[in-house]
């Protein structure tokens, strides 16, 4: 039998993701008195789904999607009207209604993009999603039903049976614990059987399908898993900021998504938290510095550049090395023994 | 031979812009059977292996697998009724383990469902240990298929090829780039498979051909130029007329 070592188990990877649980678990303890920070915080907690949602399509499966926004804005726009018109903000409907409305609508996506009878290029799925994120954007901002350019704002706010939810530390605590049931259960889903096929899919989908795989219903089925998280996201900050406007759903927001994801490293689920972290706080520190904050942008649109051009496997991509990132699915020393009879 | 007809093809054309590849190309694989292609450079054996694996697309012409028609299935399809290739230039995946490319290899005829929840990794894990030790890769097993050696990487991808028990194996220049004892290797590893599997094999090597096959095809400027046992083709004048000009 084999005798394996699997070295790469055991890598950079599990530290950085129980540093990042260790931070996340104490920046609200070291952050009590500041509540602004709390609200940056859990913003920040909330995008990281975002990225990961895109780290899900990009990272793990190769699909190129310009669109997450779209998810992350029409499940906010959902629980918002749901709110408004029926009066209705319990998290035992809002977060089904949230992820349905994220996973139906990729899977929508899905059906149009990606299961044709030819293969669609990555061109053709960028531009698609791209220009749903963008005509979404542009039809609510002429509807009057959804506020139009304004949004809708002072949303009904979210109840956890008696409680009520504002923002501080009690939603930042929701934030978490739906950050870390996503993030778990995305890293559950890539590390087994089926991320093997993503993995194949994203270095070679022509083998794979002439190895007998479908490759377009994996794409779909792990492109509406992703719109499903993206539609979480997006519950979230429309109940955390009260408000979901058009600039949610865009391109802006869809284009912001891919780099979290690429700048802190793709393919490594934990890579999309610290980007958003890392652009978030940066973003909130430089933007209140009066000589900064007029070319901030540019400066950000810069080094991100800088980073996908010179590093695009992130910032993670300098300690992790693409063996250990892209990981090994067989069954482990030890349980072999196990099962051994 | 008594043993039926598993492929097909009939009249078989393909261009690439003024280039007519295949010219009217008909073949005959009976079950069972190690079947070659043989001809000099450009005479089409890779544009007909990539035709009855579905990567091209034909101008004209048929082809039928197992009595069903598949000149218009996916490649997808025709792996699932029976059909597996390994190609010219070898497609590993090589930033994946050998083991997990069979793994991967296996586990193509389950449902995304069964495979999100691992349910056949330990199941597997004996199949997969089978044939890493029947290719002579189980020492290799935890590198990276990408650094293996090229002998190494043509078995892994025959391996993978028959991983999912097919009807019909398509091999093109398999011992490609092998050294003569890493030729001689392959043919040891193909021959097992006989009992199971029907071969057409794509290959430059004649002695190689001789010594696996038991029947042939020349093609010569996308025609075939004659069919037949080893012995018909070693005898065919018409084929030693292209090998002794030509080749």
């Amino acid at each position: 039998m084999l005798n394996r070592s699997w070295a790469p188990r055991f890598g950079i990877l599990p530290i950085v993701e129980a540093v990042t649980l260790a931070g996340i678990l104490l920046a609200p303890f070291a952050l009590w008195s500041r509540p602004e920070l709390i609200t940056l915080a859990t913003n920040v907690l909330i995008l990281a789904l975002l990225g990961i949602s895109f780290d899900l399509c990009w990272g793990y499966s190769g699909i190129m999607s310009f669109g997450q926004a779209l998810f992350f804005g029409v499940a906010g726009y959902v629980v918002a009207l749901v709110g408004r018109d029926l009066d209705f903000s319990p998290i035992s409907g809002a977060l089904p209604l949230a992820a349905l409305s994220g996973l139906l609508l990729a899977l929508a996506f899905a059906g149009f993009l990606l299961l044709g009878r030819k293969k669609p290029t990555n061109i053709f799925i960028a531009l698609g999603t791209l220009t749903g994120s963008y005509a979404a954007e542009r039809l609510v901002s002429g509807w009057q039903y959804v506020g139009a350019g304004n949004g809708l704002s002072a949303v009904k706010l979210l109840q956890i049976g008696p409680i009520q939810m504002v923002e501080g530390v009690p939603f930042y605590f929701l934030a978490l614990v739906t950050l870390l049931v996503c993030y778990c259960g995305s890293r559950l889903l890539v590390r087994s059987q089926f991320g093997l096929v993503l993995a194949g899919i994203r270095q070679n989908e022509e083998r794979l399908t002439f190895l007998g795989y479908r490759v377009q219903i994996y794409k779909t089925i792990i492109f509406s898993l992703a719109g499903m998280i993206a539609g979480i996201a997006g519950m979230l900050f429309t109940y955390h900021q009260g408000y979901i406007g058009p600039g949610n759903m865009g391109p802006g927001l869809s284009t912001t998504a891919v780099l979290y994801c690429l700048f802190g490293g793709a393919g490594t689920l934990i890579g999309p938290v610290l980007g958003t972290a890392t652009i978030e706080v940066v973003s909130y520190i430089l933007a209140d510095i009066d000589r900064i904050k007029q070319i901030w942008p540019i400066i950000l649109g810069i080094v991100l550049l800088a980073v996908v051009v010179f590093k695009p496997t992130g910032i993670l991509g300098f300690f992790v090395s693409d063996r250990e990132r892209i990981g090994s699915y067989g069954i482990r020393a030890g349980k072999q023994r196990r099962t051994k009879p | 031979m008594t043993e039926p007809l598993l492929l097909e093809v009939h009249s078989l054309s393909r261009t690439f812009g003024p280039l007519r590849a295949l010219d009217g190309v008909n073949l005959s694989v009976r079950s069972g059977t190690f079947h070659g292609l043989i001809g000099p450079n450009g005479s089409g054996k890779s544009t007909l292996l990539n035709v009855i694996a579905g990567r091209h697309v034909p101008d004209t012409g048929s082809v039928m697998f197992d009595k069903r028609d598949i000149t218009a299935s996916t490649p997808y399809e025709r792996a699932r009724a029976g059909l597996s290739v390994k190609f010219q230039i070898t497609t590993v995946i090589g930033l994946l383990s050998v083991y997990d490319n069979i793994l991967l290899a296996l586990q193509a005829r389950q449902n995304p469902w069964s495979l999100m929840r691992s349910l056949t990794r330990h199941a597997l894990h004996v199949e997969v240990t089978a044939m890493l030790e029947h290719f002579r890769l189980l020492h290799r097993a935890d590198d990276l298929a990408g650094e293996l050696s090229h002998g190494e990487q043509q078995w892994l991808e025959i391996a993978m090829a028959l991983a999912s028990n097919p009807k019909l194996l398509l091999l093109d220049e398999p011992t490609g780039g092998m050294s003569p004892e890493e030729r001689r290797v392959t043919g040891e590893l193909l021959k097992p498979i006989k009992a199971h599997c029907t071969l057409v094999i794509v290959e430059h090597d004649l002695d190689f051909i001789r010594a696996i096959c038991d029947q042939l095809t020349v093609l010569d400027q996308g025609r075939v130029l004659d069919s037949g046992t080893v012995e018909d083709i070693q005898r065919s004048a018409k084929v030693q007329e292209v090998y002794t000009t030509r080749v």
